[in-house]
């Protein structure tokens, strides 16, 4: 095992301490010793930012509500039952979907760095990174909800899941009332994100 | 024990901020750029997946604290790039340096492969000789929340949960390990089982007695209880 964790050298610190310049200097440097594709960087962003997010996981819940075979697929085979409607993919090998009823609120966390379901909800927005909601969910879940404007009966039971391994979480919302019919799209429409980390409802119909 | 990453349950730090949705995917413009370097010098092969989180990790406490997210990405880049001789301090400091050589640069991440590459991820399910300990309903402990084969070494066991009684609820194969994976130890594949905490457990003051709080956990992680 090479002794790297006692490692003392912070190579890091000759580099400008600007976090703008400090990327462009690395990306230089990388574009000179001819390891990175500058192309590519537009092609990783142009996917993070515009093909990649939540509204993907608002297609899978969508489906999720109004087709039973697919929910209940959803439930015993998250990462197939996605792979199917076309995603899949970095930060998302292996994918497990948690139900949300009147009985168990599921919200989702990474309290050792910020694992996310990147295919399906995309990059991770500042707050679900931040120290706050890291340190203080597993411990006051209840109070970390109220700051998203979500209040829980105390009958329902709330279980956070911290994602200390390689496995991503999903959380399906309870599909809201008066959608009886409802085409896909028009659902996918009532989705959020947070609907799907757990700290969040979707939005009511209209 | 603890490095400052590990802030599980840690008290202190104020309220949460949500965005309801409406932050920009990348706030500045450098965030994207950050994101992309970082991903693209992880496609030339030449770390691991639990290497780069040791990496950041690995930060002192102080710089771990004052960065920000994508702060902590280059940085650690930096510092990864140079333990494996990609490139030296001497390049970062004057951004010039000779060109990399011929393998190392064959591997570029080339702009034809990034739809490919981001689309295909990296499973860490693993065929493994580990005979699986633990079923579904059982009890079990928590050892020491810190790596069994090198100090201050990575691990994904959380401080909050360390030597806690909890329940198996589910197993999922044999995973790569990380203790050992992040340190040139191979991936030593084992059971991967999620298991469930009751909050009273974890905390001395918990929210609601009904609460749980489930973790992801290897087997060598957890002893018999």
């Amino acid at each position: 095992m090479p002794d790297d964790v006692h490692d003392s050298k912070h190579a890091h610190s000759v580099l400008p301490s600007d976090p703008t310049l400090r990327v462009k200097a690395l990306e230089t440097l990388l574009i000179r010793k001819g390891l990175i594709d500058p192309t590519a960087l537009d092609a990783i962003i142009d996917t993070y930012q515009n093909k990649i997010g939540p509204k993907n996981g608002a297609k899978v819940i969508a489906r999720a509500w109004s087709d039973l075979a697919f929910y209940d697929r959803l439930i015993s085979d998250a990462t197939g039952a996605v792979a199917d409607l076309g995603f899949h993919g970095r930060q998302g090998e292996h994918i497990i979907a948690l139900q949300n009823t009147n009985e168990i609120h599921n919200m989702v966390v990474c309290t050792l760095c910020s694992c996310y379901p990147w295919p399906l909800l995309g990059i991770p927005p500042t707050w679900y990174k931040s120290d706050a909601y890291r340190a203080r969910t597993v411990r006051e879940p209840r109070k970390v909800l109220a700051e998203f404007g979500v209040a829980l009966p105390s009958e329902t039971s709330v279980r956070v899941w911290d994602s200390t391994a390689e496995l991503r979480y999903l959380v399906v919302p309870q599909r809201p009332k008066g959608t009886k019919g409802w085409r896909e799209e028009q659902l996918a429409a009532l989705i959020t994100r947070d609907s799907m980390i757990g700290t969040g409802f979707p939005k009511d119909a209209q | 024990m603890s490095r400052v990453h590990d802030m599980g349950g840690r008290f202190g730090d104020g309220a949460v901020v949500p965005d309801f949705g409406d932050e920009a995917v990348f706030k500045k413009k450098w965030h994207g750029r950050a994101l992309a370097v970082t991903l693209a010098a992880g496609f030339l092969g030449q770390w691991n997946l639990d290497e780069s989180r040791h990496s950041r990790e690995n930060l002192s406490p102080d710089d771990y604290s004052k960065f920000s997210y994508y702060e902590k990405w280059i940085s650690a880049l930096a510092n990864m790039l140079v333990a494996k001789d990609i490139v030296s301090v001497e390049d970062l400091q004057c951004l010039q340096g000779e060109r990399a050589l011929g393998s190392l640069c064959e591997r570029i991440f080339r702009v034809e492969n990034v739809a490919s590459g981001l689309s295909k991820g990296g499973s860490t399910l693993r065929e493994s000789a580990v005979a699986q300990l633990y079923m579904t309903g059982n009890l079990v402990k928590t050892k020491l929340a810190e790596n069994r084969s090198l100090s201050g070494g990575h691990t994904r066991l959380p401080i909050y949960a360390s030597q806690k009684v909890g329940k198996i609820v589910s197993f999922h194969g044999s995973h790569v390990f990380p203790d050992a994976h992040a340190h040139g130890a191979g991936e030593a594949p084992e059971p991967l089982y999620t298991v469930a905490f009751k909050a009273a457990t974890l905390w001395e003051h918990p929210e609601n007695s009904s609460d749980l709080v489930m973790l992801d956990l290897w087997q060598s992680y957890l002893e018999p209880f």
